[in-house]
């Protein structure tokens, strides 16, 4: 068995390192070029991808008035982000509580409410894409097509655009532009993310994924029509839509809201275990691809391999830790049920199965699940409520790191470089060295906005965590007993706090609290990484690049990726374990009871 | 470059009333392309290319009726049919409309107890008490509409479905090794049976008719 789960990890691993390696030159010819002035010290290419990308986006441009291209002070750039996610958080909750009166609804949904609308609206427009609403029964496919597709491309986009604000801090010298926020933005989402989603749209399709303007047939069932089936209704409505298009991008951009309530584990997101691969890998290809990419942006490509070490560094164990705890046998289930076959053989799913599909099984769920919330994609293929205790803990820890292993398209590879910035000024400090990151000079400036970037995800998650616990009625939804259901509780607040957007789905986070106070996580949480690292891109651009001395601290050989590595999981456990402890490990540590032993 | 002779950045106000015009208009071009054009173009690649899947995979019986998409479970509880997994779907089981997981933690007793009541019934229609019973058959599935059982869990049923059919068990149990969809590349996901399909098999052996084949049915235009 464990040699059949970890062919299947190795063969979606590789799947997933070729595509990243097949991207990124394009990745990196879509930020190389055209958008920065002539006069700095980056690098300049002028191919025909590029004259291609110009003929693409140029129009576009015209038609908002920005062209030609006027680059922007990084100030300039935090306010088109901040009023382009206003008027995309308008724009979504317009289509919402319209939906009745707008067309294609043709099951006349209702509006949807005001708390929900808000909750999905802010949920959509930072990249987190929790779902406080089950799609089958409350979007219209206008609402699904119009707000919740275009919103996966844009917030995708955005992180994107913040990361090359970064890195044109670094590659740049006195300057005082950062680049033009209309360009990045239209370039990245016609340029990259539209073609890799249609792409990979056809390929799910061709597996079953729906793809359909119809939103549904009603079907009688097969043993309804020929044999009693007692009172229940005999018919079933097999829901249909848009959706293959919906996934594609909901994957490529770490978005993770699915069309249906089931998310990546409905039959018709996640048909067969090709799909499954095609959508881990598309989960995890942008940003590792953006850390090949930058390392050729900075004209260093150790510097890229570096920081994907670290991310792979932080990912692998996990991956092998949440596989062997999801395909081992669950024991309170043994030691209730004993006659229950929890054993894996070539004609048996063995494992933990409550909350999984058969076709994945436990090893490619494990997978998926590490993936979902490594990257902050946050779709899953099985219900992590129901994973083992440890293996919930693999999926809430990997959240809690900050969403810097991958992490989310741009954002995850920006917030690891924030790390770095950490790591390079306490290594600075600890040896006597000068703080500098790719020859700029790490100041008081830079480790201020550092520091908000990686202080704001856990304080979030804990205050949030923290308030519900106080409240008993805000607690109260949280369905399981005892330590679990604390870890639901955590997990909510994780989830939105760094963006992710998965769930222990038991919880019924529908009330006024939980609605308002996860939207507000989600936009905290989004809007305070993404500024600090505009700012940082600013303040670093800047600079002049100061020549590298005997006394630089190189950062590209393993003993640094350990520092960065080491940097991510100090800041993630000391501020989670106090919390983990309460929850998922205490879990864990209950003795299983036989039946009728005792009950909770 | 931008060195010190460079102009003074506007004024803060000037900067937020110059970003407007680009912030809706670009809102509004590329909601256009990504949530128009993007979406409209990709149905119609995908009917064009893929007709049968992107309409849902659904099958089609003789009579020219809908029997229910290949990929997508239903409910299934007489003797004369091979049983799917429980399902946490909504308030009916296998509802495609309230699709989703029992989300009961893994150790609470609300879940081991449903799970002893469920291995204890199987057990009885089955009428087997020696067997261990495969735990695929006494979970809920994430989504509530896993079409799939393990081969073992088809085997499992096949004496009570052959006498209840009044058909020999080597016949059913060819039908089941048949049906046995393998690993992807014998690596990716798990080898599995189609509970759906298996049981529209049985149908057709029984009354001598075709089996269902995958139809269009979704692509014509709802009357």
């Amino acid at each position: 068995m464990m040699t059949s789960a970890s062919l299947e990890v190795a063969a979606v691993l590789l799947a997933t390192t070729l595509a990243a390696a097949a991207v990124a030159p394009w990745l990196t010819t879509i930020f190389r070029i055209g958008s920065d002035s002539d006069a700095n010290c980056e690098p300049e290419t002028e191919g025909s991808w590029s004259r291609l990308l110009r003929g693409l986006e140029s129009p576009l441009l015209r038609a908002a008035g920005v062209w030609p291209i006027r680059e922007m002070t990084a100030t300039e750039y935090a306010i088109a982000i901040l009023l382009f996610h206003a008027a995309g958080f308008g724009l979504l909750l317009f289509l919402l509580r319209c939906q009745p009166l707008l067309p294609w609804n043709p099951d006349r949904l209702p509006a949807v409410p005001w708390l929900i609308a808000i909750n999905t609206a802010a949920s959509f427009v930072t990249n987190t894409n929790w779902q406080s609403y089950s799609g089958e029964t409350t979007l219209s496919p206008l609402s699904q097509a119009l707000g919740l597709t275009v919103q996966n491309f844009l917030s995708a986009a955005s992180g994107l655009c913040v990361l090359a604000v970064l890195v044109r801090g670094l590659v740049r010298c006195g300057s005082a532009t950062v680049g033009s926020f209309w360009h990045d933005l239209v370039r990245v989402t016609v340029g990259l993310l539209l073609p890799l989603s249609i792409v990979l749209g056809l390929l799910l399709a061709s597996q079953g994924v729906v793809q359909s303007f119809d939103t549904g047939i009603d079907v009688a069932l097969v043993e309804g029509t020929s044999s009693a089936a007692g009172e229940a209704p005999s018919t079933r409505r097999i829901v249909l839509g848009p959706v293959a298009s919906q996934i594609a991008i909901k994957q490529l951009g770490t978005n993770g809201g699915g069309y249906f309530n089931a998310n990546g584990s409905h039959p018709f997101e996640n048909p067969t275990p090709l799909t499954n691969l095609l959508e881990i890998v598309a989960m995890l290809m942008i940003p590792m691809a953006s850390c090949l990419a930058f390392g050729r942006w900075v004209g260093d490509r150790r510097q890229g391999y570096a920081l994907l070490a670290a991310m792979a560094v932080l990912f692998l164990p996990f991956v092998v830790l949440i596989v062997r705890f999801e395909t081992s046998p669950n024991p309170w289930l043994a030691a209730a049920v004993p006659s229950i076959d929890q054993a894996t053989s070539p004609e048996h799913d063995g494992g933990s199965l409550e909350g999984k599909e058969v076709r994945f099984g436990p090893a490619s769920s494990a997978l998926f699940a590490v993936a979902t919330t490594a990257t902050s994609c946050g779709g899953v293929n099985a219900m992590h409520d129901s994973f083992s205790p440890l293996g919930g803990l693999v999926t809430m820890w990997m959240i809690q790191l900050g969403e810097v292993v991958f992490g989310g398209v741009g954002t995850g590879l920006a917030g690891l470089v924030a790390y770095t910035l950490v790591a390079v000024f306490v290594a600075g400090l600890m040896v006597g060295r000068s703080p500098e990151y790719l020859g700029k000079k790490i100041e008081a400036s830079e480790m201020k906005m550092g520091m908000i970037v990686l202080l704001v995800p856990p304080i979030v998650t804990l205050v949030g965590t923290a308030a519900a616990c106080m409240l008993p009625a805000e607690a109260a939804a949280a369905p399981n007993p005892g330590p679990h259901g604390f870890s639901e509780l955590l997990y909510a607040f994780s989830s939105a706090g760094n963006n992710n957007g998965s769930a222990f789905g038991g919880l019924s986070a529908a009330s006024a609290f939980w609605t308002l106070a996860l939207a507000a996580a989600m936009l905290a949480s989004r809007l305070l990484t993404m500024l600090p690292i505009v700012a940082i891109g600013g303040l670093l651009a800047a600079k002049r690049t100061v020549a590298e001395s005997p006394g630089t601290l190189p950062t590209h050989t393993p003993l640094f990726v350990l520092l960065v590595a080491g940097t991510v999981i100090l800041v993630g456990a000391l501020s989670f374990v106090p919390a983990l402890a309460l929850g998922p490990i205490a879990e864990a540590l209950q003795p299983p009871m036989a039946a009728g032993e005792g009950t909770r | 470059m931008p060195p010190s002779d460079a102009p003074r950045p506007p004024k803060l106000s000037a900067m937020i009333l110059g970003q407007i015009r680009p912030a809706i208009t670009l809102l509004v071009v590329l909601t256009t392309i990504t949530g128009v054009l993007y979406p409209v173009g990709m149905t119609l690649a995908a009917r064009a290319l893929f007709p049968l899947q992107s309409a849902g995979s659904l099958l089609i019986g003789d009579d020219g009726a809908v029997r229910g998409s290949l990929l997508i479970g239903q409910p299934f509880t007489g003797p004369r049919w091979f049983h799917g997994r429980p399902s946490a779907s909504g308030t009916t089981p296998y509802d495609p409309t309230a699709s989703g997981g029992s989300n009961l933690g893994p150790t609470s007793a609300a879940f081991t107890t449903l799970v002893a009541e469920r291995a204890e019934a199987l057990r009885r229609e089955e009428s087997t008490d020696t067997a261990t019973i495969p735990v695929d058959l006494v979970t809920a599935s994430a989504s509530g509409l896993d079409p799939h059982i393990s081969p073992r869990a088809a085997l499992l049923q096949v004496r009570r479905v052959a006498a209840a059919r009044g058909l020999a068990d080597e016949q059913v149990q060819r039908l089941v090794a048949a049906r046995i969809e393998p690993a992807f590349l014998g690596i990716l996901g798990r080898p599995r049976v189609n509970v759906l399909a298996l049981n529209l098999a049985l149908e057709s052996l029984d009354s001598g008719g075709a089996m269902p084949k995958l139809s269009e049915e979704g692509l014509r235009p709802p009357p």
